[in-house]
């Protein structure tokens, strides 16, 4: 699916809610259900800066795809971390990068958040997107070698 | 006195919460369309009316510089940050009011005293006594102080239940020990630890002390010649006064020694380029325009609570404390932090195994204010070997009834993350 059809399914999926306790914990239920990232990723060095709970970062390139790996200590920030996860893992590089993230308003969880706390779902969703740029850069300069 | 303060003297005999939330104008509102429950009081307290109708009049009729101003304003202005001075020696007991030094709060007041303190006394491998559980604005400054003059810091454990283990603080005093600073009341905890037996026994080995009393000063009457303390720290914010105005009040004769920590204007008596004479006190230790409008803001609050009156709003938080602990005992998986027999109305707790985060940003969405964190104190929370608590601090304007609500809500809660 493409990053565009997998955000209409969330859409979707969010128009069932009627409150923010409905969607709130439907946040809790995707956070529970993400697994943890190994133990060996959670260093120091893959903490997100500047988010209010520890949120850890790791990614993979495969078959010309990014895998994201990602944990915190809020389950209701693994929450939205599992939706995140749902849209971009697994896509180019290319799509990741340029990808307009409209489910997060459409959804209203942009509006469910205060700005700090919306704050850090955005620097999460760069972080990826920055990622992405990374490998896109890299593909190019493997390739010109 | 040209602003106004409360001079409604009512007496209180039995404690009315409903008129002295009249009194705050913040607390009528909706978060969330849900009425505010504010227990993020350890963080900041409301304002009343009477200091937010002398902050604005202040601006609106008075402003103008103060000291060595020729002008009307300006004599009345300095005359009205003076009689604010004189305010907090009396709510502080001091024995003069050139002890009582305006700084911007607790921060900055403790980072003034490790700098001139340190400047003055302390030297290589000399030692600073603090506890486990001090904020973080009670260690930094130490720290730094510590490296630039080969100091050390010692430590004073606590026991499980948050209260200050006094032998251990009693084995850690040498002769190298310079200083001990100590919070009067914990921000994590609520523990009200013994002061004035912490101040005899470093008198007993002439080492002066400092009091960290930003928790503290709220809950009730500070006497700082009893607790005979030789430095008191508070800030104006956490007493119902305006943001950025704090208070150092620091005995005569040390604060007479003690080098100035920061050059500028009003606090010289003669500046050449060669050489610079400093002011006498409290003077030596205000640099730059001060914020007077704070001050005497703060003056107001000081008033309102007067006439309140300390220990009403002590005997109506001490019900608020104990009702709490009870209603929050009474929910299974919930575990209060900080147990100490004498204690302050803060309730710092986990619920289950639910991240404090979360349960914060629920807590929000019912119209809660609670911090959740380590509350700047991580050394405070490595003791229990967590990394944080969610914390409802209360202040004399809540009710039992938020107390209600607030369990109820974690019970709610505690269905989600089932």
């Amino acid at each position: 699916m493409t990053i565009s059809e997998i955000q209409e399914k969330i859409i979707n999926e969010f128009k069932n809610f009627d409150n923010w306790m409905d969607k709130y914990n439907y946040l809790v239920k995707l956070g529970k259900d993400l697994s943890s990232i190994d133990s060996k990723y959670k260093t120091e060095n893959n903490l997100i800066k500047g988010c209010q709970v520890k949120t850890w970062f790791h990614s993979a390139f495969k078959d010309g795809k990014v895998f994201y790996d990602i944990d915190s200590s809020s389950i209701m920030i693994k929450g939205i971390i599992a939706l995140l996860i749902r849209v971009l893992s697994g896509q180019k590089p290319e799509d990741i990068k340029n990808a307009d993230l409209y489910f997060i308003d459409k959804t209203g969880l942009r509006e469910n958040f205060s700005p700090a706390r919306a704050n850090s779902l955005w620097k999460l969703a760069n972080k990826m997107k920055s990622d992405a740029t990374l490998r896109e850069v890299k593909i190019g300069v493997e390739k010109k070698i | 006195m040209i602003v106004k303060t409360n001079n409604n003297t009512r007496a209180l005999s039995a404690f009315d919460v409903e008129k002295i939330r009249n009194d705050f104008p913040i607390l009528k509102q909706k978060v969330h369309n849900r009425p505010l429950v504010y227990f993020d009081n350890a963080a900041t307290t409301q304002k009343p009316q009477v200091v937010i109708d002398a902050i604005n009049e202040l601006h609106a009729k008075h402003n103008s510089n103060v000291h060595r101003g020729v002008h009307y304003l300006s004599d009345q202005m300095t005359e009205m940050h003076e009689a604010a001075r004189e305010k907090v020696k009396n709510y502080l007991n001091a024995r003069y009011s050139h002890e009582i030094i305006f700084t911007s709060g607790v921060t900055a007041s403790i980072n003034a005293v490790a700098y001139s303190f340190g400047e003055a006394y302390v030297k290589e491998n000399d030692e600073i006594i603090l506890s486990e559980m001090e904020h973080h604005s009670n260690i930094v400054p130490w720290q730094i102080m510590c490296k630039r003059n080969g100091a050390h810091l010692r430590v004073i454990p606590f026991n499980d239940k948050g209260e200050l283990l006094l032998d251990e603080y009693k084995k850690l005093i040498n002769p190298r020990t310079k200083l001990v600073t100590i919070v009067h009341v914990s921000n994590s905890l609520g523990t009200i630890n013994p002061v004035k037996e912490i101040v005899a026994i470093a008198h007993e080995n002439n080492i002066p002390v400092l009091i960290d009393g930003a928790q503290a000063i709220q809950h009730g009457k500070i006497d700082v010649q009893d607790i005979d303390c030789d430095f008191y720290a508070f800030s104006g914010h956490k007493i119902y006064g305006p943001t950025g105005i704090g208070v150092l009040y620091g005995k005569e004769r040390w604060l007479q020694k003690m080098p100035p920590y920061q050059g500028g204007g009003d606090m010289i008596d003669r500046v050449t380029f060669e050489h610079t004479t400093y002011d006498d006190l409290p003077a030596k230790f205000e640099a730059g325009t001060p914020n007077y409008i704070g001050a005497i803001g703060l003056g107001a609050a000081l008033d309102y609570l007067t006439n309140i009156g300390l220990d009403n709003i002590k005997n109506y938080e001490k019900k608020l404390l104990d009702y709490g602990t009870n209603k929050l005992m009474g929910i299974g998986g919930l575990k209060i932090y900080g147990m100490a027999k004498n204690k302050a109305c803060i309730f710092s707790f986990l619920l289950n195994n639910i991240p404090p985060y979360d349960a914060g940003i629920i807590l929000d969405k019912m119209g809660i204010a609670v911090r959740t964190g380590h509350h700047c104190t991580q050394p405070l929370w490595e003791h229990y070997k967590v990394e944080g608590s969610v914390r409802a601090s209360l202040a004399f304007y809540n009710t039992f009834e938020e107390i209600d609500f607030l369990c109820e809500s974690l019970k709610k809660i505690q269905k989600m993350f089932k």
